[in-house]
């Protein structure tokens, strides 16, 4: 039989529908469509697939359940390694990991695994499983551990020490869970109800999660273990924004992508006033970036009534960090592209400080640079203003000096990230673990699971070691 | 969930609260604050730990009533909880080597100034103290801040109590008579920290202001805190609070603080609207 050389198309919601609401874009498969995409897969007996898995699912055994009709199977046999496939079948690169390899891909488009595994994982939810597969664990625990960040990292990390018989609390600073899949990832890429349903889940399996702590302020690392923590495991992530190191960047109406997602996602300022915390759009935003952050920020300037939005970027549309789909998502919705610019200087009103525009320059391409993409040269004399009433900084984020600061023998690198062996996990203090884009820089959701798994199973070895327990 | 234990009015405008909050209190150093969130939906408001107990596990919090939140924070009663608490944030007022301070404090800074005025004193140090408020109703504390401070001085802006004229008015004849001054420390309306700020430039007398940005998670994620000291953009949340008020940028500070004005006063109205309503419903 031939196979379909194309992907089975997901619905989505009309651009014009869309930019209306917070609601999910991509609607996800329904059943035949489910069936019609797992038959495009040859169940390898080497899956190429699973080496681009950071967590190592067992994608043609789950994909086999789905053309079984055993969905609930397929959830299960996600769940061996995976503890959050409703956020990864939304949020995963998958077209640069686990599809990329596919062997179908060759020649054809590549299965689409992610979105069976979200077809999987809205299937296992929808029927309400979820409790039913609860892994039912020992009484009595091996040791006590900690966990510092609820972020994908953390979560992972904690899940997986759970399964393997520890005491785990998660320590969280912000007053919710989940890291960026909260305060980043807006509603309208993943719902907040599927990542509380997939932490529930962790609760389920007697995990203690406690907001409200910052650790290294509220309680240091040495504190715990006094307090008799066989282990830590830092997954705090790279929270600290960027700036354009442009004159005018802090007029207001100048934001950090990551303090106007978190006052939309986490603090739903997209309510207020039912909500007490607001947020200033304007008729015209500059999302200044081109990743997946700056796609959130440019997608809910247009939800929040924005009439003009631009992505200003200095390199081209071939190197833009974000996925492809999203991209293809904003520019849908409405989102500009103002390629290769880039910012000069934010200009504001005298008197009250608010942003009235940019300066911005023109730019060319030039020789790669260490990342290997072509270097932005700047084309003189080709300065030009837009007007604008917000401008957003999506350029980056560094990893959270917090922890690191509050513990000196904690070694870091260049970047301000905890270092760590990239195998186990472990740091350079005995018993302190880290992973995430705490030790990597802004990454990926599941690299960050990958590294939470990782240091979950060597701090297992660590503490039975110490423990002399075999 | 953090429970109130103790609720006072300290004036018409400025309540305290006392609230259980353990590990809060056994960590915090003079010069942090925590961030609350009434409940869900509310917004992260920051404020400053006015005075702990370790011994209790307790908090207190003194916090003058200017928008929503600060309105319906006046509102709980002792028994009521706070949903969320996060501290201590910020770094603890570093006050190296100096050994004769004056401390200067308007308006709710008055609160916040007390466990600086307390933790110098119990160093040994020499402290003078120079409050003052609006008028007499504005100002508290007097007692408890005498009880701690070498020599105290009280001002109102109307004359209705202490000596007539502004805290800078004090502390300007006091650099003058007294050269051995060797740090300020001004904490209140950022008008005040920059007059305050201005003068001891002129005395060339180191001087520490608090300042208190527009928040959002007070961890240093978000950037929404950021102050220019001198010419580098800072994080008020984790470089600060307290700042060399020499190097400080307060015309930026001032319009920054305006950013979201129009917003929190509708968010304020619509407040008291409903509340109108949920009392006469009898709520
Ligand atoms: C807007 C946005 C969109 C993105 N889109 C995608 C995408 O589509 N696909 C993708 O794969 N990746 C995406 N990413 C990247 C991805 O979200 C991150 O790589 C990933 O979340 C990193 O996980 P983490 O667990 O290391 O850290 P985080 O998710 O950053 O979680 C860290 C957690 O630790 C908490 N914390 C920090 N310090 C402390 C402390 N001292 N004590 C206690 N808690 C602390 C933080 O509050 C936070 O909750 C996006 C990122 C952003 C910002
Ligand atoms: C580190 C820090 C410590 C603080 N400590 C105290 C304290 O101990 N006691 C206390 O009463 N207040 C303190 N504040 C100020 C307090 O956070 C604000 O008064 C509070 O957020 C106002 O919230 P609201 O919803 O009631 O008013 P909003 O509706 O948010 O604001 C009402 C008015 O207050 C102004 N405003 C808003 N935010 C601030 C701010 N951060 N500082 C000054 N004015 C503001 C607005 O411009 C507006 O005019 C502190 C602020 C910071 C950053
Ligand atoms: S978790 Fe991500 S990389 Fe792994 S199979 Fe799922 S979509 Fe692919
Ligand atoms: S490589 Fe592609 S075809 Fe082969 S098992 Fe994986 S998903 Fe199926
Ligand atoms: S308040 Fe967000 S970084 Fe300071």
């Amino acid at each position: 039989m031939a196979i379909n050389p194309k992907k089975t198309d997901m619905e989505k919601q009309t651009p014009e529908k869309r930019v209306k609401n917070f609601d999910e874009v991509a609607l996800g498969y329904k059943e035949a469509e489910a069936l019609t995409e797992a038959a495009r897969c040859l169940q390898c007996k080497k899956p190429l697939c699973v080496d681009g898995c950071p967590v190592s699912i067992n994608i043609p055994a789950f994909i086999k359940l789905v053309a079984e009709k055993k969905y609930n199977e397929a959830a299960k046999k996600i769940k061996e390694t995976n503890s959050l496939p409703a956020v990864c079948g939304r949020v995963c690169p998958q077209e640069e990991q686990c599809e990329i390899k596919c062997i179908v891909g060759k020649k054809n488009e590549p299965v689409g695994i992610g979105r069976l595994e979200r077809f999987v994982a809205d299937a296992e939810r929808e029927s309400g499983n979820i409790e039913k597969n609860v892994v039912k664990l020992p009484e009595k625990k091996i040791a006590k551990v900690v966990i510092a960040g609820s972020g994908p990292a953390g979560l992972t990390c904690a899940g997986d020490l759970a399964m393997l018989g520890y005491d785990v609390t998660i320590y969280e600073s912000l007053h919710a869970t989940g890291g960026v899949l909260r305060y980043g990832i807006p509603q309208f890429r993943l719902p907040k109800e599927i990542l509380d349903i997939e932490v529930d889940y962790l609760r389920k399996l007697g995990v203690k999660i406690i907001v409200n702590v910052l650790i290294g302020k509220t309680i240091t690392i040495p504190e715990l273990f006094k307090q008799g923590y066989a282990a830590v495991f830092v997954g705090a992530g790279a929270g600290l924004p960027s700036f354009l190191g442009v004159p005018g960047e802090n007029l207001s109406g100048v934001y950090s992508a990551n303090e106007y997602l978190t006052r939309i996602n986490l603090m739903q300022a997209y309510k207020f006033p039912e909500t007490d915390t607001p947020v200033r759009i304007g008729n015209k935003v500059a999302v200044v970036g081109a990743g997946n952050v700056a796609m959130d920020a440019a997608r809910c300037s247009l939800r929040l009534g924005a009439k003009e939005v631009y992505i200003v970027y200095r390199r081209s549309e071939e190197e833009m960090p974000a996925r492809k789909e999203e991209i293809e998502n904003a520019v849908e919705e409405g989102v500009k592209l103002h390629i290769l610019t880039a910012p000069v200087e934010v200009l504001g009103d005298e008197k009250t400080g608010r942003v009235k525009g940019m300066k911005v320059i023109k730019c060319k391409l030039g020789e790669p640079d260490a990342s290997g993409r072509r270097r932005p040269v700047i084309i003189p004399g080709s300065e030009y203003v837009m007007e604008l009433d917000t401008v957003v900084s999506a350029i980056g984020q560094s990893p959270n000096p917090l922890i690191p600061q509050s513990m000196p023998e904690l070694k870091i690198g260049k970047w301000g990230n905890i270092v760590t062996d990239e195998t186990t996990g472990e740091t350079s203090v005995p018993g302190v673990y880290a992973g995430g884009d705490i030790a990597t820089g802004a990454a990926t959701v599941i690299a960050a699971m990958g590294a939470g798994k990782r240091a979950a199973k060597s701090m297992d070895a660590y503490i039975k070691a110490k423990l002399k327990i075999n | 969930m953090f429970k109130i234990i103790k609720r006072e009015d300290v004036s018409d405008t400025v309540k305290l609260i006392e609230v259980e909050a353990p590990l809060i209190a056994s960590s915090a150093k003079s010069g942090q604050f925590v961030v609350l969130r009434l409940k869900e939906g509310g917004e992260r408001v920051p404020l400053t730990i006015a005075d702990k107990d370790k011994k209790k596990g307790t908090v207190t919090i003194v916090f003058q009533v200017v928008g929503k939140s600060t309105i319906e924070l006046a509102s709980f009663k002792v028994g009521d909880s706070i949903k969320d608490l996060l501290g201590p944030l910020g770094k603890a007022t570093d006050f190296a080597g100096a050994k004769n301070i004056v401390c200067v404090a308007g308006g709710v800074g008055i609160a916040e100034i007390y466990p600086e005025v307390k933790e110098l004193h119990e160093e040994g140090k020499i402290v003078t103290t120079i409050i003052g408020a609006r008028n007499k109703a504005l100002l508290f504390f007097e007692e408890e801040l005498k009880a701690v401070s070498d020599a105290m001085h009280v001002t109102t802006d109307d004359g209705s109590y202490g000596r007539k004229g502004f805290v800078s008015d004090v502390l300007k004849e006091l650099l003058e008579k007294d050269k051995t001054i060797d740090l300020v420390v001004a904490v209140g309306p950022v008008i005040m920290m920059k007059v305050v700020s201005d003068l001891t430039k002129n005395y060339n007398v180191r001087t520490i202001v608090s300042l208190n940005p527009i928040m959002l998670d007070a961890t240093g994620m978000c950037g929404a805190c950021r102050v220019t000291v001198g010419g580098k953009t800072l994080f008020g949340c984790v470089d600060g609070p307290s700042f060399d008020g020499h190097q400080v940028d307060f015309g930026e500070l001032i319009k920054r603080l305006n950013q979201f004005k129009d917003e929190e006063k509708n968010s304020a109205e619509i407040y008291k609207l409903k509340c109108r309503e949920c009392r006469e419903n009898g709520h």
